[in-house]
Parts: C-alpha cells; sequence; structure tokens
C-alpha cells in the first residue's frame, strides 16, 4: 500500500509516520511537500501531527488552505484514503473535509499523555480490523484538541456512524473523567461520509511499537493494509 | 569614521558596564577612543555572560578531556562518541535574568537558544531537560513565575517539535527574586557531519540566515551580567520574543544546507547576537570579517548600527559558506522560506571591520573582543558565617511525634512531590525515541538503528553547596551519576549550568571557586568530562543572593537498551535491597528545610570510591538481569525514596521494610546522604544478586519486600510507619499542584 506523509512547514510528526510505515510496516512510503498536487500515485495520504504554520491564526487555517490540502478533494473523490492526526485532524477540518472544529483544551494547557480511545464504527477502511467496542491505547499531545461541533451536526454524525473513536476509561466506559480535552460527547475522531477520510487527536504512530508504550496504534494501519483489494479500491466491512 | 553617533565618555562606558578599567584597555587597544558602535560591541563581549572574567581562571581546572570526547568547551556545545559513527552533542544553558522579568518569553528564548546551540553543531535536538528553581511556593509571586516558565518552555519546545524527557523543580525562599531556567539540550550526529564556529577561508562570504533582526534584547547580555534592583521590571525591552515556527524552519534549512557541503562554519547568534558571531567565528578560525550592515534583513526602521550588531533577535544563524556555491545554500533557505542573505566577507588579517552603506563605524581586531577579554582573579573569602551554620545540629530540634504525618507533610512537599503538573504540558515522546518518559530518574531514548539508548538526567541541590560548596558540588556530578546508573546507564558526560551570586563579592566567588573544585574531583574520580556548559553569575537582588547552584547535566550510555530500568517496583513478592553506606545526615535535608524551617548541619561524608564502587555493582546487576527496578535516595532521604518506588509507577504497590536503628529515628528515615541505591530483586534472582554484591564488595542489605497495600516500615523492630499506600501516593500526587489552582 502506498502512503504519502505530507509535511508542511512546522510539521514533526512527519518523520515518525515515515519510520513507523516504511520501518515497522515495510510499506512504500515517500515524503509530500505541501506545495505538490499530484497525489496520484498514493493509495493513502497521512497529515501528520505539528505546529503547522505554527498555528498561526488557528491551528491548521494555514495548512488547511495549502496547495496539497486543495489536491485532497480530487484523491478523495477518486477514491485515495486520508488519515489526518492531531494538527492533521486540525487541517481536515480547517479544510472543511471533516466537519465541526478543534478547540483549545478545555484546562487550557497543552496536555502530553497516554489515553484511551473505544472503536465506534469498525467497518471503515482504518477500522474493518477491530471490532465496535474495542479499546484502544494511544497518546494524546496537543493543546488544540477539544473537538466541537454543532447539534445539527452531532445529530448527523450519529445517524450516520461517522463518529469513529471516543475516549474513554480502560475498560472502554466514556466517562467525563477519560476525557482529557473537553471534546463533546468525548469524540476523538470522525470520519467523511464516505468513510474515506478519518481525522483523530491521537498519535497511532506513537503506539505503534511495544518499546515506545504499546502497538495498538499500529492496528490502524493493520486494517488499512488489508483492506487494500487489487483494483486499488477499499474494503469496508 | 564617524557619522550621528553620541560621542563616547568614561561615563557612557560604564553606563554600559564597562569598568573604568576595562575602558582604558580598550583605549590602548585601538590606540584611539573607540566609536559607539565600538562601545556597544565591547561591553557586550566583555560583558560576564560572554566572557566569563571572573570564572575563566577556575573554569580551567575542569577535567574536560577523554578519549570518547569529539569536542570539549570552547565550541557551541560539547560532542561525545557513542560508537557506530554516531556522537551526542550536548549543552545546557541558564535564562535566568529573563525569566523573572518575562517568565514565558524569558523561559522560551532560553528553549530556543540552546536548541540552536545544538543544530549549530549539525545535530538534530533528540530531547531536552528543564532544571528549574523558584521562591516560597506561598507566595503569588512564585505561582506566577512558575506557570509562566512551564508556559514558555512547554510552547517553545512543544511548537519545535523536541520531546522534554526529564528535569525537576525546587523551591526555596533564597531563589524568590531570582528564579533559576536552565534547559539541556542533547542531538545527535554523525562524526562526519560535525559543524563549527569557525569562519574559515579568506575571501568565504559570509551569510545571516533566518528571521529578520529588530530591536529586541538589546543588551541582554549585558542584563544578565549584573544584579536585579528595584525597578527590575522595567528592564522588559531587554527580554527577547521567541519564534519556534521559524526555528523548526531554521533547523530544517540549516541542516539541508549543511548537508549539500557548501558551508564552511556556522553559529547560532545568541548572546550578543551579530556582534557575539562575528567577533568569535574569526577569532577560533584566525581569521577576520567584514559585514555590510545595510545587507541585515531588518523588521523595525532607522536601526543604528550600535541595535543592528546588539540586537538579540532569535532564530538568527551565521553561516561562512565556500566562495562560489552560495546558490545552493540559498536554494535551500528560500525552500523554507527564510532570509539567507550575504552579509560580509571572511577576510585574513584578524580585523572586524562593520560598516553601514559603505561607512565604516568599527574596526576592532577580533581577538580583542574574545580571547583577550580580561580575565580576571577577583578576591576570595569564605563567608564568616559558615562556620555557625554548619555547626548548628538538626537533631537539638526535637523529634517529631507522629511519623505519619511527617513523611505525608514531606511527600507533599512541593520540591519532593510528584512533578507531573510540569511534564505533561511538555510533548515527551515525538521523534518517537522516548523508553523512559518523565517520572524516573533518568530519561531514556532509543537510538534507532542501534541496540543503544542514551540516558540524560540534571541534578543539583543549592542547600548542600551553601553548608560546604566543595563537597555540595560533588555531591551533585555523584547523584547525577547515579541516576543514570539506576536507569543502566554508564555515564559519559557533563555539562554543567553553574548558578552563583554576584562574583564581585569575595564570599560569592569563594564558593564558586570551592564548587569547580567539588565537580573536578567528582568527574576525575568517576571518570566523567565536562564537555561543555554555563557560568550565570549575579544571580542577586538588593543584596541577598541566591542559594549557590551549580546544576549538572549529565548523559549516559547503555550498550543494550534492554538495560533500561525505572525507579519504582514492579512485582509483589520482590526483595528490597539497599546498596551503599549507612552514613546519613539531616544537615541541609528536605526535612529540616519542611519542619525546622531552617538551613544548617553538616554534610554526609561523600567517599568517590565508594560511590563508584556502589554504581558498578548497580550497573552490573541491572545488565545481568537481576533487579527489576533502582531508584537512587536523595531528597528527603531512605522513606521517601522508598515511598517514590512504591508509587511513582503505573500501580501503587505496598511494602515492608525493616531498617537498622540509629541515633535517632528521623534521621534514620529522612536523613540524606550519597552513594544509596534502593533495588528490587525477583526471588529467583536473589542468590545471584547477593554473589554480584559480594564479589563487589560493597555495602548492602535486603530490607524488606514488595507486597499488600500497606507503607510498612519498622526501626529496630519497632512500627514506625503503617498507612495504606494509597494514602503516600496521595500526598505525592498532589503536593505540587496544590500550589498552582
Amino acid at each position: 500500500m502506498k502512503f504519502g506523509v505530507v509535511i508542511f512547514p512546522g510539521t514533526w510528526s512527519d518523520c515518525d509516520f515515515h519510520y513507523v510505515i516504511g520501518e515497522v510496516l515495510h510499506q512504500p512510503v515517500r515524503y509530500v511537500w505541501h506545495r505538490d498536487t499530484d497525489l496520484s500515485e498514493y493509495d493513502c495520504v497521512i497529515l501528520p501531527g505539528g505546529f503547522s504554520y505554527g498555528d498561526y491564526l488557528r491551528a491548521g487555517a494555514v495548512a488547511g488552505r495549502s496547495p496539497v490540502v486543495g489536491a485532497l478533494g480530487d484523491f478523495v473523490a477518486r477514491g485515495g484514503l486520508v488519515l489526518g492526526s492531531c494538527n492533521g485532524f486540525q487541517i481536515l477540518c480547517e479544510a472543511t473535509l471533516l466537519p465541526g472544529a478543534l478547540m483549545r483544551n478545555e484546562c487550557l494547557q497543552y496536555r502530553c499523555q497516554s489515553t484511551h480511545v473505544v472503536v465506534e464504527n469498525a467497518e471503515l477502511p482504518f477500522t474493518r480490523g477491530l471490532r465496535p467496542g474495542q479499546v484502544l491505547k494511544m497518546p494524546i499531545s496537543h493543546g488544540e484538541g477539544k473537538y466541537y461541533a454543532d447539534l445539527e451536526t452531532l445529530r448527523h454524525l450519529k445517524a450516520r456512524n461517522r463518529i469513529v473513536f471516543r475516549y474513554c476509561t480502560e475498560v472502554g466506559e466514556v466517562t467525563k473523567e477519560a476525557n482529557p480535552n473537553g471534546s463533546v460527547e468525548n469524540i476523538a475522531g470522525v470520519v467523511n461520509e464516505e468513510g474515506t477520510v478519518l481525522g483523530l487527536m491521537p498519535h497511532p504512530e506513537r503506539a505503534a511499537e511495544a518499546a515506545v508504550g504499546g502497538t495498538d496504534g499500529l492496528l490502524l494501519f493493520h486494517s488499512l493494509i488489508g483492506s487494500l483489494v487489487e483494483d486499488g479500491s477499499f474494503l469496508k466491512r | 569614521m564617524s557619522g550621528a553617533e553620541p560621542k563616547v565618555t568614561l561615563d557612557l562606558a560604564q553606563a554600559h558596564g564597562l569598568t573604568a578599567e576595562e575602558y582604558d584597555r580598550i583605549i590602548r587597544i585601538l590606540d584611539r577612543e573607540p566609536t559607539f558602535t565600538e562601545l556597544g560591541l565591547f561591553s557586550a563581549l566583555w560583558s560576564e555572560h560572554c566572557a566569563y572574567k571572573h570564572s575563566k581562571v577556575f573554569l580551567r581546572q575542569l577535567p574536560t578531556r577523554a578519549p570518547h570526547v569529539l569536542q570539549g568547551p570552547g565550541e557551541n556545545a560539547g560532542i561525545v562518541d557513542l560508537g557506530d559513527g554516531l556522537a551526542l552533542v550536548l549543552k545546557m544553558e541558564s535564562h535566568n535574568h529573563p525569566s523573572f522579568i518575562e517568565p514565558f518569553q524569558g523561559a522560551a528564548t532560553g528553549v530556543g537558544g540552546i536548541l540552536r546551540d545544538i543544530f549549530t553543531m549539525g545535530a538534530r535536538p533528540i530531547a531536552t531537560l528543564d532544571s528549574l528553581r523558584f521562591g516560597d511556593p506561598e507566595d503569588p509571586k512564585t505561582r506566577y513565575l512558575l506557570g509562566g516558565v512551564v508556559a514558555g518552555i512547554s510552547w517553545y519546545g512543544n511548537c519545535f517539535g523536541v520531546p522534554n524527557v526529564g528535569g525537576e523543580v525546587a523551591f526555596a525562599p533564597e531563589y524568590g527574586g531570582n528564579p533559576l531556567v536552565n534547559v539541556m539540550c542533547v542531538g545527535l550526529v554523525r562524526h562526519d557531519r560535525i559543524f563549527r564556529a569557525r569562519a574559515e577561508g579568506p575571501g568565504n562570504p559570509v551569510f545571516y540566515v533566518g528571521a529578520k533582526t529588530g530591536r529586541d534584547g538589546i543588551h541582554g547580555a549585558t542584563m544578565a551580567s549584573a544584579v536585579f534592583e528595584e525597578g527590575a521590571e522595567e528592564r522588559r525591552p531587554t527580554v527577547q520574543v521567541g519564534d519556534p515556527f521559524t526555528e523548526k524552519l531554521l533547523l530544517e534549512a540549516c541542516l539541508g544546507a549543511l548537508e549539500t557541503g557548501a558551508v564552511v562554519g556556522i553559529q547560532d547568534m545568541g548572546a550578543a547576537g551579530l556582534a557575539c558571531c562575528s567577533s568569535e567565528m574569526p577569532a577560533r578560525a584566525g581569521t577576520g570579517m567584514e559585514v555590510e550592515l545595510s545587507r541585515v534583513p531588518r523588521r523595525e526602521a532607522g536601526m543604528t548600527p550600535y541595535e543592528i550588531m546588539l540586537s538579540e533577535s532569535q532564530e538568527r544563524m551565521l553561516l561562512v559558506v565556500a566562495r562560489g556555491r552560495e546558490a545552493e545554500v540559498r536554494q535551500v533557505f528560500a525552500k523554507w522560506d527564510l532570509d539567507a542573505v550575504e552579509i560580509g566577507r571572511v577576510t585574513a588579517d584578524g580585523m572586524l571591520r562593520v560598516r553601514i552603506e559603505g561607512r565604516l563605524v568599527a574596526e576592532v581586531p577580533v581577538r580583542a573582543l574574545t580571547e583577550d577579554a580580561p580575565v580576571y582573579e577577583k578576591p576570595t573569602a569564605r563567608p564568616g558565617w559558615l562556620d555557625a551554620l554548619v555547626a548548628f545540629d538538626p537533631l537539638s530540634l526535637p523529634a517529631p511525634r507522629d511519623y505519619e504525618r511527617a513523611l505525608l507533610e514531606i511527600l507533599a512537599a512541593p520540591t519532593v512531590a510528584s512533578k507531573h503538573w510540569v511534564y505533561r504540558q511538555y510533548d515527551q515522546q515525538v521523534g518517537i525515541n522516548t523508553l523512559v518518559l518523565p517520572g524516573s530518574d533518568a530519561g531514556v531514548l532509543r537510538i534507532k538503528g542501534t541496540r543503544k539508548a542514551i540516558a540524560l538526567t540534571t541534578d543539583g541541590n543549592g542547600r548542600y553547596v551553601l553548608l560546604d560548596p566543595c563537597q555540595g558540588a560533588a555531591l551533585a556530578v555523584a547523584e547525577a551519576a547515579r541516576n543514570l546508573t539506576c536507569s543502566g546507564a554508564r555515564p559519559l558526560a557533563v555539562t554543567d549550568c553553574l548558578n552563583f551570586g554576584s562574583p564581585e563579592r569575595p564570599e560569592i566567588l569563594w564558593q564558586f571557586g570551592e564548587a569547580i573544585r567539588g565537580i573536578s574531583q567528582a568527574c576525575q574520580a568517576l571518570e566523567i568530562p565536562v564537555v561543555s556548559g554555563n557560568v550565570s553569575f549575579y544571580n542577586e537582588t538588593e543584596g541577598r543572593a541566591i542559594l549557590p547552584t551549580p546544576i549538572i547535566g549529565m548523559a549516559g550510555l547503555l550498550e543494550e537498551a534492554e538495560w533500561r530500568t525505572t525507579q519504582w517496583f514492579k512485582n509483589a513478592g520482590d526483595r528490597i535491597a539497599l546498596i551503599g553506606p549507612e552514613a546519613v545526615s539531616l544537615g541541609g535535608s528536605e526535612y529540616l528545610a519542611t519542619f525546622g524551617r531552617c538551613l544548617g548541619g553538616r554534610l554526609a561524608p561523600l567517599d568517590l570510591r565508594l560511590e563508584r564502587d556502589v554504581q558498578s555493582a548497580c550497573r552490573a546487576a541491572i545488565e545481568a538481569g537481576l533487579v527489576a527496578s533502582a531508584h537512587d535516595s536523595a531528597e528527603g532521604g531512605l522513606a521517601v525514596a522508598l515511598a517514590e518506588a512504591a508509587i511513582s509507577g503505573p500501580e501503587e504497590l505496598g511494602v515492608e521494610v525493616a531498617l537498622l536503628s540509629g541515633s535517632r529515628l528521623d534521621l534514620v528515615l529522612f536523613g540524606e546522604g550519597p552513594s544509596r541505591i534502593l533495588v528490587s530483586v525477583p526471588p529467583a534472582a536473589e542468590r545471584h544478586f547477593e554473589s554480584l554484591m559480594r564479589e563487589w564488595r560493597v555495602p548492602w542489605r535486603f530490607i524488606g519486600t514488595v507486597g499488600g497495600d500497606r507503607f510498612a516500615l519498622r526501626v529496630g523492630g519497632e512500627v514506625v510507619i503503617n498507612v495504606p499506600v494509597e494514602r503516600t501516593a496521595h500526598a505525592w500526587r498532589t503536593g505540587f499542584e496544590r500550589y498552582l489552582v
């Protein structure tokens, strides 16, 4: 499966995704510069974490309007997959490829810690290797991770099963205590209508090797890789 | 050679922080009066912060050589060999004065500065640590400073993308007017990719790269070379303003430029900005430099040559490029949208010539600004009050009646309590190298592509150094090495930050000299060279100095990342052993500060040979896979070390421990002393562990077992403490946070 990892000025999880995809998963992976618009060679494009453009104006605001993000619309229409983590999620929301917005953490401080998320939708290319209700342990690291969407949007997301992950306890209970940033309804990740663009605040690339803190993040990649069909499309359940 | 600059007089020179003698010296060197711009250059380059005038004679004592040292003091950072063609670059810097004036930006730009010191050597920064000191935690000003400093470090480090893997925060009233913000950074580099800050090759172009120059931070170096008086807050314009996003771009662009092979030398513009680079780089190479200031990218109109040379605007570097290869360098910086402007040339005559629109405004021998800066041997004097302070007997104070309460109170003391509130605001994992996160004795990072890992720590105890500067400083070195040892690493090198009051006071300079002596002794005995460091003098306000606080940053190597060990107990049933001597003291202890509210007494003795052997024995046990955890006994003594080992991990485990009685219970429980390590040994490994300890001939004893849900301590057979372990955990977890809400 061919991955492209996008680099904006200020991105820093690019190296980490590249390492996990290339060295741990042994999949073809290349860097994509923010000015590139030709994404035809990739099956999946990653928007990694970091502080693109220093979070100037709003996190992801400037990157959300860059050439490579402009090219994502067509890429997705032609069947490509997009995974945005942390700053990547912020960028996808700013580019309105995903609904809602990521705001300042409720505690008003940056938080770097381990979290658990429960899988709400296991029918996507990103999650079809998982069970609904499965709990994954992945770290977060952000100052603006509080997901917000208005009531109408939330209703729609729920009706269409587009909430993919929620923050939860070790055993999968979705509680206030388990919510590290005040996200509405503990939402940690959402997907687009077609199920091909996933945004999540946690860092799956930081949970891809046992030595550095667990391998639950790898499960997302395994699902992705396992979803690829010969004709280049992706299986959903 | 004039223009519209003010005439230079002795008064003006003194207002710039120069003494009358120094001014005379300048006149003799130039054989005329300096221009205003030249005065600015001398005042910055000859400031204590840049020239180390009072400290050089002492610093020469430090052991800086070893077979594995690739670069000792003298460049922007030190470098040690890690094997496999890789090297570790390390440096620690202070940003104390700016952090008092403007805590957020002061601390943030401290991070920015130390990051540049690392990547200017060609290394990608892979970790930072921060060692902080503040005054009375009850004082709202302390909370304000602490909150601002942590937020500033968090903002800069996180945005730039470097993980924080350790550090310390301690409190004492003596730091009230003078907080300490020391930041350590390390980076990895291949041997053949190391760069130095030398302006080689007359005729080579000199490039200014990075952010534009403004008026921020002018005379930042001079500000750091003077004590605070009332109205220190008015100095706010001297604090630099940081932009970590630009720094990240600068990092990528610089590393990319270095990769082209077109760069001959590189230095970051830190204290004294362009003035410092344009004199230090040629001085190191035996060349000279000329610069044309109208080419310097500026973000403010009407800047004078003086201002341009002295500006401490952040995120700028000076590069010397191989003539003919300028386009390659420009291309890299253009990709990252950064200015890269040719502003001058390397010359052959050892002079620094500064022009603006062709008009010469400064012409100074580079050596005069750097190597030939004054070196002072000022008077030192042992303080008269020291004997009485040391003669104080902590046991003259009454013993506590309730030892359980005493333990809980000490665990909740903000210097001792968990610092989770601080480091959860720092990204700890970017780079996905962090094997041991903040919260253990040392941070540990893997080195991808090898089986190795490195361990990092910062340590220092101002109280010890006040009571006995030589031994106190030696103890800091021993403690840092011990922390690395407990993590499974062999100590490799030291980078230090020496924080003291005014060197113009003989007692302070005496403390400094003694501390250097102590650091040297310990480094020699433990065979750990000092490869870089920083001196911060003038940490005093209205005649009150900080506790003399040398902070030791240390890096160690684990040949096998698998050896990494954390400080908390792992399994019920494991035996707890104490390796090391029995000698402890309440002198200068956390216990005395918390309950006696005083500082005095004698320190426990330090036997460096025993320290070395205890550490070697511990490392041997770790490498043989015989211990589940290792933790050194430090502030708060053995009772606190046991509690930390029981509660600082993901699980809270009970303990049952029996200690030998001593002259008094509080001495046994809370007495502090070096060379003591707590390990936990799985039952299956007991026999092998015992014979290993016998082989190393170190004093040691089993003292108890991990298990149950109570923290139970007996001394001399009597139960002294028996509390549910969760109560100790609660005290420790909330002790620090409660001051910050």
